[in-house]
């Protein structure tokens, strides 16, 4: 890791202040996305504003109908709270089958969302549920969130401060993990409430994640795997290849993770 | 340099670090904690896991001025004197190691099941929490022996030193 100049603002005031006056500097939040990679020396900004000091980023409240997490809250928060059990029980599994308790214990929501990796579990089901990104500056919906790879719609010092999620969809996500990193080799995440159906995948696309218009189109005609049958797969053409599967492996992969995640999403 | 406080098995212990010190490297380097491993660098093995404010971190991906002000507790945090913490009495017991490099991630990590799971732990529970912990010894079985022992021996006495 090269060297940086490190802050721990303990107000979001002061490290919107800070972002705002240092161009080049990284938030740092759990650090298990950014910290592997300035060792690998792939970033090395010249400063570093930790928000773990900023109590007000922290914490999960159910308000109306929806439940807000603040950014810094970590994955096993999220996994272990009473009221994301209660009123989003998927959320709750998918938080819990992110990486392993280690990581759970310091990787945040924020960070996670801010990341946008490819294979990352929040992406997909955040868009699925129709998640708002709550910034410094503005609200953004999920689905003008999640850009492209490693890219989302945050400017220079914009500071994602909570996401806002709809309960009351009956929801679930299911993963196929690479056993080595424990990332997603596809996910997908299934939305229902009243006739919107929505159906997100990650680790597959070679754009990020994305929806499956085909298989929401035929699940909102009736809510149940077999509904999925004769529906054509997303085409290999636009999903990722690796030494951990063929981009036709991840189609197929995708149909069973959806079918899956729709029978879990039915309380089966 | 700025510089860190926090508690450390205990004892107040404080220091001017670079910030790119890892909270692994304080340990080892500033206050001599051996114990703490560094297996992979990559936040793959679990061999650095320690206790920040009573949970299961690693710290090879955790900025030693991030844990200003925090409570810390290293695998010497855990016996009392001479009398072993009851997980490490049963990963010796039941030969939970081999090399012993991965031992004391795998016994942090150990104790942090029990601290969140209770005393009693199912092989398959403890198989599947075992996810962020690498040991290229043993094959694990008789490291998952050893932590359901440990565990049940923890059960009904006072956590350790957190
Ligand atoms: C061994 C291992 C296994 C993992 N397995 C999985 C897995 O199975 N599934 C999965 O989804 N993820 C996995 N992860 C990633 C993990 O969830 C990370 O914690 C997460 O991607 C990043 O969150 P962080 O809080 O650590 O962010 P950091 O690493 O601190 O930051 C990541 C990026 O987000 C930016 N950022 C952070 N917070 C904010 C904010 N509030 N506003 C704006 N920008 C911000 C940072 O500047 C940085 O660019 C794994 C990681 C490890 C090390
Ligand atoms: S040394 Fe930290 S996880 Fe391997
Ligand atoms: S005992 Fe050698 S790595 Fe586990």
């Amino acid at each position: 890791m090269y060297a940086f100049d490190y802050h721990r603002p303990t107000t979001l005031k002061q490290a919107g202040n800070l972002a705002a006056k240092n161009a080049e500097a990284k938030l740092l939040a759990g650090g298990h996305t950014l910290l592997p990679t300035m060792k690998q020396r792939l970033a090395s900004p010249p400063a570093l504003i930790d928000l773990s000091g900023v109590a007000e980023l922290s914490g999960i409240a159910l308000k109306g109908r929806n439940l807000v997490i603040g950014a810094m809250t970590t994955h096993a928060e999220v996994a272990g709270s009473d009221l994301v059990k209660a009123a989003l029980p998927g959320l709750a599994v998918l938080a819990g089958g992110i990486g392993d308790p280690h990581v759970r214990h310091r990787g945040t929501i924020g960070g996670s969302v801010a990341n946008n990796d490819p294979s990352a579990d929040y992406p997909a089901g955040l868009l699925a549920l129709g998640a708002t990104i709550v910034t410094t500056k503005r609200r953004i919906p999920a689905s003008e969130f999640f850009t492209s790879l490693f890219s989302t719609a945050l400017e220079e010092g914009e500071i994602i401060t909570r996401i806002i999620v709809p309960t009351g969809a009956k929801f679930a996500y299911q993963k196929f993990r690479n056993p080595a990193s424990r990332y997603a080799m596809v996910g997908v995440a299934v939305a229902k409430k009243g006739a919107r159906v929505a159906v997100a995948v990650t680790g597959a696309g070679a754009d990020g994640v994305f929806r499956w218009a085909e298989a929401e189109a035929a699940l909102a005609r009736r809510f149940t795997p077999k509904s999925l049958d004769g529906v054509a797969l997303p085409d290999p053409k636009g999903l990722n290849g690796d030494i951990h599967a063929s981009a036709e492996y991840r189609s197929h992969l995708i149909g069973v993770m959806a079918r899956r995640a729709v029978l879990a999403a039915s309380g089966k | 340099m700025p510089r860190v406080s926090m508690r450390v098995n205990g004892a107040q212990v404080s220091a001017s670090v670079e910030p790119r010190t890892l909270l692994v490297q304080f340990l080892r380097e500033h206050q001599r904690l051996t114990g703490t491993h560094v297996g992979c660098d990559t936040s793959q093995c679990g061999a650095c896991v320690v206790h920040v404010n009573g949970k299961a971190i690693k710290s090879c991906t955790t900025l030693a001025l991030s844990c200003e002000g925090a409570e810390v507790t290293t695998i010497e945090g855990l016996a009392a004197g001479h009398d072993l913490h009851p997980m490490q009495a049963a990963f010796r017991a039941h030969h939970g190691l081999q090399c012993g490099f991965c031992t004391p991630g795998m016994i942090m990590a150990a104790i942090d099941m029990v601290n969140r799971l209770g005393p009693d732990l199912s092989e398959e529970t403890i198989r599947h929490e075992l996810e962020g912990n690498i040991c290229r010894c043993t094959g694990y079985h008789n490291i998952v022996k050893a932590i359901r022992a440990g565990a049940a021996a923890m059960g009904g006495m006072p956590l350790a030193a957190e």
